[in-house]
């Protein structure tokens, strides 16, 4: 028998549906071969047609998204990474993306490896990576396995990245039930480059050397994007061997000596390997510029002797690049790894023709032309089945007069500032490096988005990861255009304004009309909220197949397209969220709403989780974000928080508890208290003006002609609300600051 | 003043540490790599922060066997200056040139946050400018930070002034509450016995420049400039 058997051997239809193809996609690979696929190949159409790297029922939803901006030199899907004009010769690549079922079974290594991912995502481009953020969601905190789940992921990201040496700038945990078996790992990360100097995913000139870089090649992730596109369910852990394994002291390697490389002549093009390994990238690559590669797989570096074909090819080690080098070049390229003792090996060469070839022991082992495979290329493209799930309209029913107002606020409060969603995530925030680098602007003077300054630039880069999973579940299309609101909102609190976002689309199974349903609706919010604040969709990833299982059966999990955005300012105008001294005056821009409906108030004191996404205006955001920019760049205020979960309360003992201050408010008589204090309408912003500008602050917002209203005032330390006095922050500071680890323990 | 940074494979706090002794404190700075075995004529050698060669082993161990380890124990042992920040210090205290271990932080989790140092001595180089009785806001960032030595070499340090630093609170008080990794006696810093080696965890080169909002690590690097020229 040959050594190659097991690559060769013709496959089965019944084989090619157990990796994942459908009968009608096996039916499709024998039309484009001309002949009955071996194993070998079939494992390469299984992986690369996988929801994970095809994106077949997503596509055409995200092809509906704004893409053009003014500022924008890459569009979505034209390079690894989204690429954002900066000024001064600089731009900035980003991108979110999701590791959500290897963190459901290996909270540390899946969440690592997600941290890993997305860095070399921005790497490879050229760019060195200088902010991250994560966007996190757990089930009910009071069960162990979310603990361990919490520990193992916050482990993951911290050691990972602490270890890479990007900081952590900002970030998100939400926590529900939906999410019990199933958590979201979103991580983002943007890097810095040069104009003109970027790295593609690209290859052309036949001849030219095809080169692997970085760690050696071992089983680990073999089948990792087949199983990152079935739904999660008890059985998963059999998949173990699916999910990667990180090294970030390799990563930091390839980091400088990529970046290194970018800074020579010698590179045609580079990717790195993410999803299905050497089969992804040398098919992405070739089918770019329809050139094809012969690739001999005995000259891979790997962990371990008697790796199949197969293997290799899909083998989701991590820590690797494919680089197509020009001739004569070669040295260079094996100088700088030497450098940096990692692997630089040739393994193949550039075709003319498109076709992919894989040699094993001597032996052609799989051929394929290249753009089949890919997405934008011959990749299916399916447009599912949607409906309206019946609870939309359900939800819809909810009025605020249905809930008895609680006589004694102040215990709402002190139990509402302790909820995980609300409470300070110091504990996980504490674990990851935010401020190696020395670029963190927000360390120092906290604000609701996280800043990067540019170095020997007066300019500085804020982001934002954002995403309301229970407005997005009462209500898709809003609550997505929330979404890429709040997250604009706390750019603009910050004092930058917006410029484009990146998208992690976590949803349920796509074969579900109703969780797919969920998908549309939220696909056309983010793009009308997104057309409207003129932030164009620079890319992202959709995981799909997030479900929990449940004594009645698998649900899914809180649709969550969490947004990340970033945003431009110049470092004069960074604006932190903290009262600054005593008698400062506190207003609030926005109108206030009698309004309770998916605030995390109703949800958890009163456990009524059938409600509509709160009241939210895109126009009046707008005018609100509008106003408040200006009243930064006037100086006319001195901070700016943005009111969201938890409602008005929250939001003002987070701009008190910082230095320590408290606060004396009036509510409004017309709306009722607990939906004054506690309500989640949108589009408000809370500031602090100094009394000596109060006179124009207050001609300003006369100009603006938006609804604006007087709080109250800051105080030395206590808090009183309508003249009653709650008592002092440190009371509810040391509440707030100290839930989560309580809960953990 | 002629600074050496070493960058070994891992180091992530080297290019900090370069911007803030080029582009803020303003002096000549050689980028020295873990291979060289010539610190080209430096008057100071830093070892950054980072994890040297991944340190998968104990933080510091592998890279005290790297070749410019070996200029740089011999440097020292001739009189050099030589500064160690964070895994810099953990690596000298596994060479031996300082005295003491690092050990994982009591609460076994990595911390990165501002906390407060008050200089414990005035007799080094890197405190000499301090206020005895200020408290200084300055950054950690650490796994393995917690200060670890017995109680003989504790009264050694004692005895010879050695001690650079130990954690605060924001009023100056040195309490278990202040200490944030459980080092003993809130030690945060050390010098050797003939005061040219410096070991510190907190990370003052991130609380230099002024658009950060926090410059109180900076007045560490003025006493380094003002003793010595």
């Amino acid at each position: 028998m040959s050594k190659n058997a097991a690559d060769t051997v013709i496959a089965t239809k019944e084989q090619a549906i157990q990796l994942g193809l459908l009968g009608e996609e096996y039916e499709k690979v024998k039309e484009i071969l001309g002949r009955e696929p071996n194993f070998c190949e079939v494992s390469i159409y299984s992986a690369m047609w996988s929801e994970h790297c095809s994106y077949k029922n997503s596509i055409v939803w995200l092809k509906t998204l704004p893409k053009k901006g003014p500022h924008l030199l890459a569009e979505a899907g034209e390079e690894n990474a989204g690429l954002v004009d900066i000024g001064d010769g600089l731009a900035c690549a980003f991108k979110i993306e999701s590791h959500n079922h290897p963190s459901a079974i290996e909270p540390y290594q899946g969440a690592a490896t997600g941290v890993g991912g997305i860095n070399r995502d921005i790497f490879t481009m050229g760019a060195r990576p200088i902010a991250q953020m994560n966007s996190l969601r757990f089930g009910d905190l009071k069960l162990d396995k979310t603990k361990w789940l919490l520990k193992g992921v916050v482990k993951g990201i911290g050691n990972y990245g602490n270890s890479f040496g990007v900081p952590v700038l900002s970030g998100e945990t939400f926590f529900d039930e939906s999410f019990n078996t199933n958590p979201l790992v979103n991580a983002f990360s943007a890097g810095i480059v040069e104009v003109g100097k970027t790295l593609s995913a690209t290859s052309h000139g036949a001849g030219n050397p095809v080169y692997i870089v970085g760690s050696a090649t071992g089983k680990d992730g073999i089948h990792g994007a087949a199983f990152a596109s079935k739904d999660i369910t008890d059985a998963s852990t059999d998949d173990l061997p699916s999910v990667q394994v990180g090294d970030p002291f390799q990563e930091k390697l390839l980091l400088e000596a990529t970046l290194e490389l970018a800074d020579t002549d010698a590179v045609v093009g580079m990717q790195d390997m993410g999803a299905a390994g050497i089969t992804c990238s040398t098919a992405e690559m070739s089918a770019e510029e329809g050139f094809g590669m012969d690739i001999d797989l005995d000259k891979v570096p790997t962990r371990q002797d008697g790796m199949h074909g197969f293997e290799i090819l899909l083998s989701e080690s991590q820590e690797r690049m494919l680089v197509v080098v020009k001739k004569g070049k070669e040295k260079v390229v094996e100088d700088i790894f030497e450098k940096w003792d990692l692997n630089a090996v040739q393994i193949g060469e550039v075709t003319e023709g498109g076709v992919l070839n894989f040699h094993k022991n001597g032996e052609l082992i799989a051929t394929t032309p290249a753009e089949p495979l890919v997405l934008g290329g011959g990749a299916p493209v399916y447009e599912r089945e949607y409906s309206e799930p019946a609870y939309f309209k359900e939800y819809q029913k909810f009025t605020i007069a249905s809930i008895e107002e609680p006589k004694d606020l102040k215990k709402v409060a002190e139990f509402l500032i302790q909820q995980p969603n609300i409470a300070s995530k110091n504990w996980i925030s504490e674990q990851y490096d935010s401020m190696v680098g020395t670029a963190n602007m927000t360390t120092n003077e906290p604000a609701d988005a996280g800043v990067a300054q540019i170095k020997g630039s007066d300019r500085a880069i804020a982001m934002s990861v954002d995403c309301n999973s229970r407005y997005v579940n009462a209500d898709p299309y809003k609550g997505t255009q929330i979404a890429v609101c709040e997250a604009a909102r706390n750019i603009v609190c910050t004092g930058g304004k917006p410029s484009a976002i990146s998208n992690c689309l976590n949803f349920g199974n796509p074969y579900n009309p109703e969780s797919y349903w969920q998908f549309v609706k939220a696909v056309q919010g983010m793009g009308s909220a997104c057309e409207a604040l003129k932030t164009p969709v620079t890319g992202g990833n959709v995981s799909f197949y997030n479900q929990t299982v449940t004594k009645d059966g698998e649900v899914p999990v809180f649709p969550t397209p969490t947004i990340g955005m970033i945003g431009l300012l110049n470092k004069e105008n960074k604006m932190s969220l903290d009262f600054k001294k005593e008698s400062d005056m506190i207003y609030v821009i926005g109108e206030n709403h009698n309004d309770i409906s998916s605030s995390e108030y109703l949800a958890k004191y009163h456990g009524v989780k059938e409600s509509p996404a709160p009241y939210f205006d895109l126009e009046s955001e707008q005018e609100v974000q509008d106003a408040v920019l200006k009243l930064i760049e006037e100086k006319l205020i001195v901070s700016a928080h943005d009111c969201s979960n938890g409602g008005l309360f929250t939001t003002l003992l987070e701009s008190a508890v910082h230095r320590d201050l408290g606060f004396n408010i009036t509510t409004d008589q017309i709306i009722r208290k607990d939906a004054f204090l506690f309500g989640e309408a949108q589009s408000r912003v809370v500031v602090s003006v100094p009394t000596i500008y109060n006179e124009d602050f207050m001609e300003m917002m006369t100009h603006f002609g938006i609804d604006y209203s007087l709080l109250g005032y800051v105080t030395k330390g206590d808090i009183t609300i309508d003249d009653e006095s709650w008592g002092d922050i440190s009371h509810f500071k040391s509440l707030y600051n100290e839930a989560l680890e309580k809960a953990l323990d | 003043m002629k600074f050496g940074v070493v960058t070994f494979p891992g180091s992530n706090c080297d290019q900090d540490m370069v911007y803030t002794l080029r582009n803020i404190m303003e002096q000549e700075v050689v980028e020295l790599w873990h291979k060289d075995t010539d610190l080209q004529g430096v008057d100071f050698v830093v070892l950054p922060g980072g994890f040297s060669y991944g340190d998968y082993l104990r933080s510091g161990a592998i890279a005290q066997f790297s070749p410019i380890m070996e200029k740089v124990i011999e440097f020292a042992n001739n009189g050099g200056y030589v500064l160690g920040i964070c895994n810099g210090f953990q690596i000298l205290c596994e060479t031996g040139i300082l005295p003491g271990a690092l050990l994982h932080n009591e609460n076994q989790r990595f911390i990165c946050k501002n906390v407060y140092l008050k200089a414990s001595t005035s007799k080094s180089l890197v405190t000499a400018n301090a206020d005895l009785h200020k408290a200084y806001k300055i950054p950690i960032a650490h796994a393995e930070g917690r200060y670890f030595i017995d109680n003989e070499g504790l009264q050694k340090l004692k005895d010879n002034d050695q001690i650079l630093y130990q954690y605060c609170d924001k009023d100056g008080h040195i309490t278990p509450d202040a200490n944030p990794n459980g080092s003993v006696d809130n030690i945060a810093g050390v010098t050797n016995e003939k005061r040219n080696v410096f070991g510190m965890m907190p990370h003052p080169e991130r609380a230099a420049d002024e658009a950060l909002g926090n410059t109180e690590g900076k007045l560490m690097f003025d006493s380094i400039l003002e003793q010595v020229q």
